[in-house]
């Protein structure tokens, strides 16, 4: 037998729960046969605490975890095949939203958050933001047209200068969602300490904590489920608004270590996903540009992840419920922008998700801008569609780290980066 | 024997019959209590107008009937304000501008969010705090 130095929680629950039950193989072979038992996050609370840990987790294959919310991070490389003549393309715009053209010839890389050409911005305080990447992506999922204008320098093999076309989706050789960051495990609150209006990228807040935005699924986040990242890794089988696609990387700004709930549960960013997936299977009602009042333009996003139950322990991790979840309320006004660590308090997603809180004797409106009824529907079509057959789960190959830290950006004189 | 109902309705008129003094008609001729929730009259353009009518079931028939003849288009069941049920996300993010929970959650388990036009009184600010667009002024 071991001795282990630490008394960490991972460890003692390892110990306790080292049985090991189920294999990937075992779980996907029964999916194929169509027999694997699949609840939804929101679902396995109430069956465990009827059946007992033990039974449940012997009965049970997978447990679908689901989100849909704005990820900013997000964006997609897209191929549109060669013009005749041939030109390589510089610049480029998407319904004159610019796109980045400093890879091969005609491979694009569109990013969520990019504004439309002359968007005054925040020049009128606060701006609409009305139409970005985001929203040029939507369209792309929901097969309309998009305008293509490209410029170039010209080259001998690729003398085209000028180019302006209309294409949908199926124009397109590749259309492969990219997104460097998605599913943040858990989610700041944000209210407004301050004494006017604030307009952030979640939503408007009022003055004197009038109201607050949290943005997250609570019990139904997949990484809330799997707080030590023991299934979702690297290689890691996605739902991605509707299309099959994987974690390719740790998201950026992954950042494990952090303040946890006995439960392993962090009550901060933590944990986030690298994600990527083939845009042409994608649903469009999972796929939405949204508009940020004062902030910006962003993309809204679905995302199901299913988490193979290979033992008791994984399971007990998946019954975490809303009131066993912690996020930490911060002042938009003050501590976000200056990069203060200070917080105003905690409050665990059952209170908010009540419509009102009470913070300092205050009470303080409470809403979301992550859909819970959107998520709630992903949980439920990644479930049928295991349960039929058509959904495989894959083993990582590489697991996610569990205890790395983030670093801040120093602002330095020249010569002081060494 | 009277019965007194409220009703909300649309009014759009072209330019010609915004010269009628409408409101007052409806106020003088059928003894009619008119809240004005919103209105956009421009010079020889269309205008529109979100009223609620409150008075007698049929003096407020009969004023609808007047409108009508007196070229106002009447839509008795819209707001001005159009909520696309398609494009709502049920993210919630309207519920705390929302002042008279017209924009509210249906269950608090599936969390859907849906939109009473009877009590919504056009303030607009849901149009301002709807990140997916799903709020439209109908003017
Ligand atoms: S216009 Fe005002 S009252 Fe009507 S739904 Fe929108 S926020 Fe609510
Ligand atoms: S903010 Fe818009 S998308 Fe969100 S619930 Fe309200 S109407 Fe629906």
């Amino acid at each position: 037998m071991h001795k282990y130095t630490t008394n960490s929680l991972e460890i003692k629950n390892a110990i306790q729960y080292c049985d090991f039950m189920k294999t990937y193989e075992e779980i996907n072979n029964k999916i194929e046969s169509g027999s694997a038992v699949v609840l939804t996050a929101d679902e396995v609370i109430d069956y465990v605490d009827k059946k007992g840990l033990d039974e449940a987790a012997n009965e049970i294959d997978v447990v679908t975890t689901a989100t849909f919310g704005p990820m900013c991070s997000s964006g997609c490389f897209l191929n549109f095949g060669h013009s005749k003549p041939k030109m390589r393309m510089t610049e480029v715009w998407l319904d004159d939203v610019m796109a980045y053209a400093g890879i091969a010839a005609v491979d694009v890389y569109l990013g969520a958050t990019q504004l439309r050409y002359n968007d005054p911005a925040n020049m009128n305080y606060p701006g609409d933001f009305l139409f970005g990447g985001g929203h040029v992506i939507e369209k792309l999922v929901a097969g309309k047209e998009v305008q293509l204008f490209a410029l170039s320098y010209g080259t001998d093999e690729y003398p085209l200068k000028e180019l302006r076309t209309y294409i949908t989706i199926d124009d397109l050789n590749q259309a492969i969602m990219t997104n460097p960051r998605n599913c943040y495990q858990n989610y700041n609150v944000a209210i407004n300490c301050s004494e006017k209006p604030i307009y952030t990228y979640l939503g408007k807040l009022k003055p004197n904590m009038k109201n607050l935005t949290y943005c997250s699924a609570g019990q139904l986040s997949p990484l809330l489920n799997d707080p030590y990242y023991k299934t979702i890794g690297v290689g890691s089988s996605v739902w991605l608004a509707g299309a099959h696609g994987h974690v390719y990387s740790e998201g950026t700004q992954h950042a494990s270590a952090c303040e946890r709930t006995e439960n392993g549960v962090p009550s901060e960013g933590a944990g986030t996903l690298a994600l990527t997936g083939n845009m042409k299977e994608m649903d469009p009602e999972f796929v939405r540009g949204v508009s940020f009042k004062g902030y910006g333009a962003s993309l809204a996003l679905g995302v199901g992840i299913p988490i193979p139950i290979l033992n008791k322990e994984i399971l007990k991790y998946c019954t975490v419920k809303n009131s066993e979840i912690y996020a930490s309320v911060i002042d938009y006004s003050s501590t976000y922008p200056a990069r203060e660590g200070d917080i105003v308090c905690k409050l665990s997603y059952e209170q908010l998700r009540s419509e009102e809180v009470e913070i300092n004797g205050k009470k303080v409106k409470s809403t979301s801008l992550s859909s819970y009824s959107k998520a709630l529907k992903i949980a439920e079509l990644l479930k049928d569609e295991i349960k039929k057959g058509d959904f495989a789960l894959s083993k990582p190959y590489k697991m996610l780290p569990v205890n790395q830290g983030m670093q801040p950006l120093n602002i330095k004189k020249q010569g002081g980066a060494k | 024997m009277s019965n007194t109902i409220s009703k909300k309705v649309l009014l759009s008129f072209s330019g010609i019959a915004s010269d009628k003094p409408i409101v007052s008609e409806l106020i003088r001729k059928y003894n009619l209590e008119i809240n004005i929730y919103r209105a956009k009259i421009g010079n020889n353009e269309e205008g529109h107008m979100a009223i609620g009518v409150t008075g007698d079931e049929k003096l407020v028939n009969e004023s609808l009937k007047y409108l009508k003849s007196s070229n106002v288009e009447v839509k008795e069941t819209e707001t001005g304000l159009i909520w696309d049920e398609e494009k709502c996300a049920s993210c919630g993010n309207c519920l705390t501008h929302c002042p008279t929970k017209a924009l509210h959650i249906t269950d608090s388990h599936s969390r859907r969010v849906e939109f009473d036009g009877s009590k919504c009184i056009e303030c607009l600010s849901c149009i301002r705090n709807c990140p997916f667009g799903a709020c439209k002024s109908f003017f």
